[in-house]
C-alpha cells in the first residue's frame, strides 16, 4: 500500500535535494511508532479506512459533528465562524442539472498520498504507518502551507488561545489541526467517535488490507467514490452513493 | 563637504533611520500582538490562510532577487554602466530578503519555533527547499560584495557574480513554486508560475532600484547621466512588458479549460475588487502607465517619468499579488464538480477577506526594515553609483 507513495516522494526530493531526501521520511515513521510506544504500536500492515453511505446520511442530522467535537474536545467559540476548527462538518450537495440532493461528512481523507505531508516544511504533518494523517504539534510552525495543498479543505487552524483541552488531543494556538480517525480511540481498539455517534450506521469503519473487515467485504459489493479521485491521492475515505 | 553640509546630512540620516526604525517596531509590536490574541485577531481564516502579510513578504522576497539582475548585468555580462551598481543592488537584495523573511516568520502561527523550522526539513516540501535557498542567498551576497568592495578579491567578483545569477533564478523558481505545486485550488497548480515569478522579480527589482538610485542622488546633489537613465529605464520596459506576456499566457491557458473557466470568470469579471485591481491596478496604472511614461515623446526624456514609471510599476506589483493570493484563496475550492456545495465551514461559498489593521502594520514593518537596513547601509559603506562619465564615452560603452 505504501509502495507508489515511497516511489512518489523519492521523485519529489531528487527534483529538490537528492536522494538525501528520503532519509527524514523514514525518521519521521520511526519517531512516530516510538510514540505509540507502550500502547498499540501502529502497524503497516494495517490501513485505516472508513466507507460512508451517503444514501443513509440526512441533512439536518449533524451527530457525528458533535461526537467529533465531544470527543476532541473542539468546544471554543471563536467570534468569527470562519476561524473556527472543524475537524468533520456536513457538506450539503445538489447536482447542478438534476437538483438530486446530498448530504455527507468530509474530514480528512487520510490520503496514501497526502499534499499536506509533501509540503509540510518541518515534517509536522506525517502519515502513520497505518495510514493515518496527523499533524505532529510540537513541531508545526502554524506555516499553513498545508492548508493551501489540502484538496478538501479538512484542515483548520487554531486562531485563538485554547484552555478546554482534551488531555487526550493535544491542541493549541498556533498550530493546524484535523481528523486523526480518533487515533486515540483507535489505539484502545475502539472505532472513531462518529462512526460510533452515527444514528443511520452510515459510517463502516475498518481495515483496508483486511479481506475479512466489514469495510473490505462493502468496498467489493458497492460502488464507491474517492472524492477528487483525478488527484490519485488514494483516499482512505470513501463514499457510496455520490 | 562643509561642516554645515555635513551636519545637515547627518541630521538627514538620523530622520530617515529614526522613520524606518518606528515602522519595523510599529511591525514588529503588530507581530507581538497577533502572537498575543492569535490569528483571531486578523481577517485571515480557514479559507483564507494566507493573507496581506504574505503579499508584502513575497513582494519583498522577490523583488529581492530581481534587484540584483542589475548586478548580474554588469558582472555576469561586462557592463560597465551596471557593474558601478552592483553593491548597491546587493544590498538592496539583502535587505528585502530579510524584511520579506522576517514579515512571513512573524506571521507564523508559532514564530517561537523557528528553530524547529530551521533544524526539521522535509525536503519534498517548497518550504523545505526555502530554507536551504534563502540563508544561501544571504551568503552568497555577502560573498559577492565582499568581492566588490574589498580590492584583493575583484578577480573573483565575476564567478560571484555568476553563483548570485544562478542561485536568485533557483530561489524565484522556489518562490513561485511555492503555488505552481498547488493541486487542491483552481489559482495555482500551474508551471508557468515559477518563470512568471522569474520575470516578476526582474520588473520590480529595477523599479525598486530606480527610486532607491534617484533617492540617493536626490541627497547627493547628483543626476543619472540621460543615456544610462534611458538604458536602465528601456530594461525596465522590457521587463514589465515580459510580466504582461507571462501574466497573458497563465488567464489564456486557464480560460481555456473548461474546468477553470468559473474561476477566470471569478477574477477577470464578476469578483469585485480583484477585477478592479487586476485591470485597473495591474494592467492600467501597473503595466500600461509605465510604459507610456517610458516611451511616449515629450515624457520619456523626463527624469521625473522614470521614477514615476517605476513608483506605478511597484503599485501595480501589489495589486498583482494581492489578486494572485488573495484571489486565489478566496475562490471555493472545487471538491465536488457538477454540484453547488454549502456548509457551516462555507464550502462552496466565495470568502470575504478584509485585512486588519495589524497585517497591514507586520506588512510595512518589513518596508520599514529594508528601508532602514538600506539607510544605515549607504551611510556607512560607498554604495552611491558613481558613472565616470568620460570613461564610458571614451570607451563607448555609453553608445552600445
Amino acid at each position: 500500500m505504501n509502495a507508489p507513495d515511497n516511489k512518489r516522494r523519492a521523485l519529489l526530493a531528487a527534483a529538490g535535494a537528492g536522494a538525501v531526501a528520503i532519509a527524514p521520511g523514514i525518521h519521521l515513521i520511526q519517531a512516530s511508532l516510538a510514540d505509540e510506544a507502550g500502547t498499540k504500536l501502529a502497524s503497516s500492515k494495517v490501513r485505516w479506512g472508513m466507507l460512508i453511505d451517503t444514501t443513509k446520511c440526512t441533512s439536518d442530522c449533524k451527530e457525528c459533528v458533535s461526537a467529533c467535537n465531544a470527543e476532541n474536545g473542539i468546544v471554543e467559540e471563536v467570534a468569527d465562524p470562519r476561524q473556527r476548527s472543524q475537524w468533520i462538518r456536513k457538506i450539503d450537495l445538489v447536482e447542478k442539472r438534476t437538483g438530486r440532493q446530498h448530504s455527507l461528512p468530509m474530514m480528512c481523507q487520510h490520503c496514501a498520498n497526502p499534499p499536506c505531508v509533501d509540503v509540510c516544511p518541518t515534517g509536522a504533518s506525517f502519515k502513520r504507518a497505518d495510514g493515518i494523517v496527523l499533524v505532529d504539534r510540537h513541531i508545526c510552525i502554524g506555516c499553513r502551507y498545508c492548508m493551501m495543498a489540502c484538496p478538501y479543505k479538512a484542515r483548520s487552524f487554531v486562531h485563538e488561545p485554547l484552555t478546554t483541552q482534551n488531555p487526550e488531543m493535544p491542541r493549541g494556538i498556533g498550530c493546524v489541526e484535523a481528523c486523526t480517525f480518533c487515533v486515540q480511540r483507535i489505539d484502545r481498539g475502539q472505532k472513531p467517535a462518529c462512526q460510533e455517534a452515527c444514528p443511520q450506521g452510515a459510517i463502516v469503519f475498518g481495515d483496508l488490507n483486511d479481506d475479512n473487515s466489514d469495510i473490505a467485504k462493502r468496498l467489493k459489493e458497492v460502488a464507491s467514490t474517492q472524492v477528487r479521485a483525478e488527484l490519485k491521492l488514494d483516499t482512505g475515505v470513501r463514499y457510496q452513493g455520490i | 563637504m562643509d561642516y554645515a553640509a555635513s551636519r545637515s546630512a547627518q541630521t538627514k540620516f538620523y530622520l530617515l533611520a529614526g522613520l524606518g526604525a518606528l515602522v519595523s517596531a510599529i511591525g514588529v509590536g503588530a507581530a507581538l500582538y497577533m502572537e498575543h490574541h492569535g490569528h483571531a485577531v486578523t481577517g485571515m481564516n480557514n479559507q483564507v490562510v494566507w493573507g496581506l502579510p504574505h503579499v508584502f513578504a513575497i513582494f519583498l522576497v522577490v523583488a529581492a532577487s530581481g534587484v540584483l539582475n542589475v548586478a548580474s548585468i554588469g558582472s555576469v555580462f561586462g557592463k560597465t554602466v551596471y557593474k558601478t551598481r552592483g553593491m548597491l543592488a546587493g544590498l538592496l537584495c539583502f535587505a528585502m530578503l530579510a524584511a520579506g523573511l522576517v514579515v512571513i516568520l512573524l506571521d507564523l502561527g508559532r514564530a517561537d519555533r523557528i528553530m524547529v523550522a530551521a533544524t526539521h526539513v522535509n525536503l519534498t516540501s517548497v518550504f523545505g527547499w526555502n530554507m536551504i535557498l534563502y540563508p544561501g542567498m544571504f551568503g552568497i551576497v555577502v560573498v559577492y560584495l565582499w568581492t566588490l568592495m574589498e580590492k584583493r578579491m575583484y578577480p573573483f567578483s565575476k564567478p560571484a557574480g555568476f553563483a548570485a545569477f544562478i542561485w536568485r533564478l533557483l530561489l524565484t523558481t522556489g518562490t513561485g513554486s511555492i503555488f505552481g505545486f498547488l493541486v487542491a485550488r483552481q489559482a495555482y497548480q500551474s508551471a508557468v508560475i515559477a518563470p512568471m515569478f522569474i520575470i516578476m522579480s526582474f520588473a520590480w527589482g529595477m523599479a525598486v532600484f530606480m527610486i532607491v538610485q534617484k533617492a540617493m542622488y536626490l541627497w547627493n546633489g547628483m543626476s543619472l547621466h540621460p543615456q544610462i537613465r534611458a538604458r536602465l529605464k528601456n530594461l525596465l520596459a522590457v521587463f514589465v512588458g515580459a510580466v504582461f506576456y507571462f501574466v497573458a499566457v497563465y488567464h489564456l491557458t486557464n480560460a481555456y479549460f473548461a474546468k477553470q473557466v468559473e474561476f477566470e470568470r471569478f477574477i477577470l469579471l464578476d469578483g469585485g475588487i480583484f477585477p478592479l485591481l487586476f485591470w485597473g491596478g495591474w494592467l492600467f496604472v501597473g503595466t500600461i502607465l509605465p510604459l507610456i511614461l517610458i516611451f511616449a515623446p515629450g515624457l520619456a526624456n523626463k527624469a521625473g517619468s522614470v521614477t514615476l514609471a517605476s513608483l506605478l510599476v511597484i503599485v501595480g506589483a501589489f495589486c498583482q499579488l494581492y489578486v494572485f493570493i488573495i484571489g486565489g484563496e478566496v475562490f471555493p475550492l472545487d471538491i465536488f464538480p457538477g454540484m453547488t456545495a454549502s456548509s457551516s465551514f462555507f464550502d462552496g461559498r466565495i470568502d470575504q477577506y478584509s485585512p486588519s489593521l495589524p497585517e497591514f502594520l507586520l506588512g510595512m514593518g518589513g518596508i520599514g526594515i529594508a528601508f532602514t537596513m538600506v539607510v544605515v547601509g549607504v551611510r556607512v559603506l560607498k554604495f552611491l553609483p558613481e558613472d565616470n562619465i568620460a570613461k564610458l564615452e571614451a570607451a563607448g560603452a555609453l553608445a552600445d
